[in-house]
């Protein structure tokens, strides 16, 4: 009965609210030592799928296992093997970051030393030891996310779910939180996070499961979906709009492609297959003399994977990523 | 800044070296519920404010109501305090028991209680432990209640064991009927709806009982009330423990009665608790 092969197998898991059947048969496999992403907008029952996962919610279909624990039938031995930091912080507004861990350890079977050395140490880890004694109120998102993530390290679990860890979160935080999941793997855990940003899922997770309106719409390794989705673009802006032309005329020589201007021509889309052959281009419109104001390409966002494999698009949480080259 | 976890986080044990149990031990119950007492008693040092009830409200109520009623019904400040100090203390415990409710429905809708449900810990003892460091609320409010009382020149006749006993009984009352509350809290859907109702309840409850005035100028339908009140037996019986006389047949009731609220409301609510955590 008891794998450890993998963390988490769901098998058609259903929650229904009402009417709403919030998480519509979900499947899930999530190999033990790798991180996985739940990929999708608002509403699309990411937090119902990890509720259920995390013994919060009991499920009304289907069957989930952690490490081979059945979430509903051993419940309790599923909550010695996993930490949960929620979309919403979980750690109590009224205390300090030392009095939370220091209580959440004592829970979890702590010793009174105990649980204040392994509360001083993850604050030291998370570094919130300046801030270990102040109120909570004067936290910043960044802070109490970071405790929030702190306070679910406590039993160092083998398995932590990460309900948008970083959503609402500034770049450099973003960057921060992404290295710390990275570790939590170097440590031997198994990470299941959720995000609306492809990009996110893209960076960290081995596989990703896409999920809209409950089920599961498509899963795979970040290079497999994007390959499902299509390509980055190239957006060139020219310093003078009236060498449009012969820039078509370059971009279909070099990518084989037909670059789409925008109405007023400021703007040149190329779909990109193959980023090496920009430098061809480049040099192409050297020798012919085009000068270039702006050069960026965008990547696919959530709204055009969406579009592409449910064949509508996302309502709420648009995200566009831009890297501006030039 | 320091880079968030440094290299400090350390190996997990792999998970076939677990030692794993799916139930609860009574003992680890029972830790688990001390510690959600201690959690409720730092919640008390870090947000005073909040305690007013237990701590300034019975200082204000004795010296208020003495001074308001004292001459007229008793003739005397000093006459009236072996009446109105057990009167309010009663008052003012049981009404304290009614922020068990509303602080268990404001936890519960906590981010943190999502945190608590997802631990390998007591289902109850969120619950519990709430019941635990409330008690400490009660015994708060009497002693203050007491010693504002000596403070105007309240001498009870049953002495120190008296009065320690009156307070036992008030604080093991109060547990009781915060059963009640506890109950509401739970079912309840705003904490805001469990304070509106429970004061609803226990204002005629508390005022309307022999806690300000001697029963006997009320009109009759209002001393038949009085009189059948469970709160007026155990003001009474609070009364006779601080003046030394026999408190049987009022104390007798207040104890059966609280059992009896003990009995009907604590599997309610622990069923009702448990099917929400
Ligand atoms: N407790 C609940 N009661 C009723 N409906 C809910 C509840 N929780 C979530 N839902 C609904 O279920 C759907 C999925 O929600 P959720 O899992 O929170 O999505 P996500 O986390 O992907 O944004 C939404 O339509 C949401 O309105
Ligand atoms: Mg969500």
């Amino acid at each position: 009965m008891t794998s450890t092969e993998y963390a988490v197998e769901a098998r058609g898991l259903v929650k229904v609210f009402g009417q709403n059947r919030a998480v519509d048969g979900v499947d899930l496999t999530v190999k033990a030592g790798t991180v996985y992403g739940v990929l999708g907008p608002n509403g699309a029952g990411k937090t119902t799928t990890i509720s259920m996962l995390a013994t919060l919610l009991r499920p009304d279909g289907g069957e989930g296992r952690i490490f081979g624990h059945d979430v509903v039938r051993e419940a309790q031995i599923v909550r010695q093997l996993i930490g949960v930091t929620g979309q919403y912080a979980s750690v109590d507004e009224k205390l300090s970051a030392n009095e939370n861990l220091y209580i959440f350890g004592r829970l979890l079977g702590l010793s009174s030393k105990q649980a204040k050395a392994k509360g001083a140490e993850l604050l030291e880890a998370f570094g919130l030891t300046d801030a270990a004694t102040r109120p909570l109120a004067k936290f910043s998102g960044g802070m109490r996310r970071r405790l929030d993530l702190a306070a679910s390290l406590i039993a160092q679990p083998p398995l932590i779910f990460l309900d948008e860890p970083t959503t609402g979160l500034d770049p450099r935080t973003r960057g921060q939180m992404w290295d710390t999941i990275r570790q939590l793997v170097a440590t031997g855990s198994t990470v299941l996070l959720t995000t609306q940003y492809l990009d996110e899922a893209d960076q960290l997770a081995d596989r990703i499961a896409v999920i809209d309106a409950g089920k599961v719409v498509a899963e795979g390794t970040g290079d497999e979906l994007k390959a499902s989705i299509g390509t980055s673009s190239l957006i060139l802006r020219l310093a003078d709009t009236n060498e449009t032309g012969e820039a078509l005329r370059l971009i279909e020589q070099v990518f084989g492609v037909q670059g789409t201007p925008s109405p007023e021509a400021a703007r040149i889309t190329v779909p990109m297959s193959d980023a090496d052959r920009v430098t061809d281009l480049l040099l192409a419109f050297r020798s012919a003399g085009i000068r270039l104001a702006e050069l960026s390409v965008q990547k696919p966002t959530l709204d055009e994977v969406f579009l592409t494999i449910t064949g509508h698009g996302v309502t709420e949480a648009e995200e566009t990523t831009e890297e501006v080259l030039a | 800044m320091t880079t968030l976890a440094g290299n400090s986080l350390k190996p997990i044990t792999p998970v076939s070296e677990r030692r794993l149990k799916n139930h609860t031990s009574f003992a680890q119950t029972v830790a688990n519920s001390l510690t959600m007492a201690y959690r409720g008693l730092v919640k008390f040092r870090r947000t005073p404010e909040q305690f007013m009830d237990v701590t300034l409200q019975p200082i204000l109520f004795t010296v208020m109501f003495t001074y308001l009623f004292g001459g007229a019904i008793s003739g005397s400040i000093a006459h009236y305090l072996p009446t109105i100090i057990p009167g309010v203390l009663v008052q003012t415990v049981i009404t304290a028991s009614v922020v068990t409710g509303v602080q268990l429905r404001e936890d519960m809708d906590k981010g943190v209680f999502d945190r608590f449900r997802s631990l390998p810990i007591a289902r109850i003892a969120p619950l519990s432990g709430a019941l635990i460091a409330d008690t400490l609320r009660y015994a708060i409010a009497t002693a203050i209640t007491f010693l504002t009382g000596i403070v105007m020149g309240w001498r009870p006749e049953g002495g120190v064991a008296g009065v320690v006993l009156g307070g036992l009984v008030v604080v093991v009352v109060a547990w009781c009927i915060s059963w009640i509350f506890a109950f509401l809290g739970v079912i309840a859907r705003t904490a805001s709806s469990v304070q509106g109702i429970s004061f609803m309840v226990l204002f005629p409850l508390t005022f309307l009982s022999n806690a300000f005035v001697p029963t006997s100028t009320l009109p009759g339908w209002l001393k038949w009330f009085t009189d059948v009140n469970p709160i007026s037996h155990v003001i009474t019986a609070v009364r006779n423990l601080c003046d030394a006389q026999p408190a049987g047949a009022d104390l007798g009731w207040s104890l059966l009665g609280a059992v009896v609220v003990v009995a009907v409301f604590a599997p309610l609510t622990v069923r009702a608790y448990m099917r929400k955590a």
